[in-house]
């Protein structure tokens, strides 16, 4: 690997000394960090907090987006090959292609606020505690 | 052929845009001097500003003039793309921004090639850059001539070429001056106009026909010779078992290809950290959701008030239903208005994919495939302002090639190559810790080179009455947008060229630290 290319290890420098009182008081939290600063990310990898946040993180965005997917081509595939049924007409001469089509909208919309309260409430906290414990920072 | 206005009129309104936002550009750049400023606007803007910007890349002329346009002439078929449009942010929200952010810097190649050999990987990721940013910025180039033979009546293609050559020495301009700073700021100031207009136009719209969307495209229908069946599907595509195919792969191609975009993901970069960039997803959504339903009520209303006959005879055809409706309900001012506002979105978005370009160009090709990682920030960034020259010039002459073509359908073609060569890569790399650098390369030419072939030997090129070549034949693909094929078999390339290759060392150590930056979002600061 080239001597120029950006490494983490570089950027943590800064953070070093801000970090030392705490090191102090908790031994532990050194073994995360090695002797150059450079965060130990096997080590953190390992920890209990890590494996709670990859999982709360992957058990809400995957079936996600199996689900705005499948929304979508249901009303891609119904468009295509599903001409009369979505041709009928609902509200005037609206008919209920166009309303699968808002419902995307809506759904959309839902998934978005859904994960923006879910990461607030579920995620971040997580990473901090996981940045707490192990010393390293953003 | 209807009157559109006065042509000095709509270019006063134009040139005073471009002067408020050079000064802007100007003023936001005064220290624009590292990498990091030139390329990512030294992170500095909030969620909130880069979510408008990052609408601001997507509400481009392809979407304001191309799918309004799309709607006015093919209805429902039209409608398709502002579903997909909006649809398709959820993949960069649930799966890209955050990660994306936390291991990359400038460029989709530091992603790619974070655990990877670097060399080979960055040239993948800068080719696969330069391919999909030069198709998008041909169909806007497009847009752009559509859009200048309507306003100022021109209808020689020699005078139509010498007014994209402006449109395109204005944009590189922008880049030169402002870098990423300039250009975001650019975006948000066209996106706020852009959003307001349309959203004037569809109330007043609205308005009119007493607040029923039904009523609107009542009258569509009698001003469109399919009549009711206009707001059926298939007006575009039609009923062959191909066609429905074709439709199918361009609503694929759609939801998986916005978020793959460079332009769009260098965006990411502009923000401080994961959860800005999480937040201006969620702007993104808000913003686009509102447009693309402004869109559909003025789609259907040029159908109404304007008349899809007059739209496809007017210079510039289907691109031209917005700015006509606009003359048609608001007379020439609000058609100057309209057509300034949609000028700049040519350029904001154009400028923005320049900047892509050439910032893939010189960090990943100069800086560290060239200077293997030992270059002088400074002569990098000169590398970067010479690209953006080159790259200029090459759109100006793709556009003046591609004048008349419609931008929405030009842009899905853009879209289907981002999904084929970066999506199938960025997830891999993200979430599979076996990914290597042989499964890295394989899915970027994988998807690229398939995409590409089929692009080549489909009716696009020829082989039809609408082809680019329409008097040979060498079309043996059957569908118009590959996506279908070539995003499944990019998954595909990427995943047999990992299991049957072995995992470099160093990479497996890197995977970690991904891992963790990419998810926990710790050690990532620069």
């Amino acid at each position: 690997m080239t001597k120029a290319m950006w490494s983490p290890g570089e950027t943590q420098h800064e953070h070093q000394e801000l970090r030392g009182f705490a090191s102090f008081e908790d031994p532990a939290a050194l073994s995360y960090v090695d002797s150059n600063g450079k965060p130990n990310f096997v080590l953190i990898q390992q920890t209990d907090e890590f494996r709670t946040l990859r999982r709360r993180l992957t058990t809400f965005i995957f079936p996600m987006t199996v689900l705005f997917l499948s929304s979508y081509l249901t009303f891609v595939l119904l468009s295509a090959y599903a001409k009369d049924l979505v041709s009928t007409k609902v509200i005037g001469v609206i008919n209920l292609g166009i309303l699968l089509g808002l419902g995307q909208f809506v759904v959309s919309i839902l998934i978005t606020l859904g994960y923006s309260r879910y990461a607030k409430r579920r995620l971040d906290p997580q990473r901090q505690l996981l940045a707490e414990k192990t010393g390293v920072e953003e | 052929m209807p009157t559109t206005g006065n042509p000095v009129l709509n270019l006063s309104v134009f040139a005073v845009f471009v002067l408020i936002t050079l000064y802007i550009v100007y003023r936001a750049s005064s220290r624009n001097v590292t990498a990091s400023d030139y390329y990512a606007a030294g992170s500095s803007f909030t969620g909130a500003q880069n979510g408008v910007a990052l609408s601001g890349d997507f509400l481009s002329a392809a979407s304001f003039l191309g799918i309004s346009g799309g709607i006015a002439a093919h209805g429902y078929d039209g409608f398709l793309y502002s579903v997909g449009w909006v649809v398709a942010w959820l993949v960069g929200l649930l799966l890209i921004a955050e990660g994306l952010r936390n291991t990359g810097r400038f460029t989709v190649g530091d992603v790619l090639a974070f655990r990877m050999r670097q060399r080979p990987v960055r040239a993948a990721a800068a080719n696969a850059t330069l391919v999909i940013s030069f198709f998008y910025m041909i169909a806007q180039m497009a847009g752009a001539g559509g859009l200048i033979a309507l306003l100022l009546n021109v209808s020689s293609k020699w005078g139509q070429a010498l007014l994209i050559a402006v449109v395109g020495m204005v944009m590189v301009l922008y880049v030169l001056v402002g870098g990423m700073k300039g250009t975001t700021w650019v975006q948000i100031i066209k996106a706020v106009l852009l959003l307001l207009c349309v959203t004037l136009m569809s109330v007043f719209l609205l308005g009119k026909f007493g607040f029923s969307l039904s009523a609107i495209m009542q009258q569509a229908t009698e001003n469109n010779k399919l009549g009711e069946a206009v707001l059926d599907p298939g007006a575009k595509y039609g009923f062959s078992a191909m066609s429905k195919l074709d439709f199918v792969s361009l609503a694929l191609s759609l939801v998986l290809g916005i978020a793959s975009l460079p332009h769009v993901l260098m965006r990411f970069y502009t923000v401080p950290n994961a959860s800005e960039a999480r937040r201006s997803v969620v702007w993104a959504t808000w913003t686009m959701v509102i447009f693309y339903l402004c869109t559909l009520v003025i789609g259907f209303g040029a159908m109404a008030l304007v008349g899809t006959e007059t739209i496809a005879a007017a210079p510039g055809g289907e691109n031209s239903a917005a700015p006509l409706l606009a003359f048609r309900i608001g007379g020439a001012v609000l058609l100057g208005v309209v057509s300034a506002v949609a000028f700049a979105t040519i350029l904001a978005v154009v400028a923005g994919l320049t900047l892509a370009a050439s910032a893939s160009f010189a960090h990943d090709v100069y800086a560290n495939v060239i200077k293997r990682g030992n270059a002088e920030p400074r002569k990098e960034i000169r590398v970067a302002r010479l690209t953006a020259v080159v790259v200029g010039i090459l759109s100006i002459i793709g556009g003046i090639a591609a004048n008349g073509q419609n931008v929405a359908f030009l842009v899905s073609l853009a879209l289907a190559l981002a999904a084929s060569a970066n999506l199938s890569t960025i997830l891999y790399t993200i979430f599979w810790r076996r990914f290597n650098t042989t499964g890295t390369l394989w899915s970027i030419y994988g998807g690229l080179g398939s995409c590409l072939t089929l692009i080549i030997f489909s009716p696009v090129m020829s082989g039809a009455k609408t082809s680019i070549f329409p008097d040979i034949d060498f079309a043996w693909f059957p569908l118009g947008n590959p996506g279908l094929v070539s995003i499944p078999f990019s998954f595909l390339c990427g995943f047999l060229g990992t299991v049957f290759s072995k995992q470099e060392p160093e990479n497996a150590a890197k995977a970690a630290e991904m891992e963790v930056r990419a998810i926990a979002g710790l050690g990532t600061k620069s």
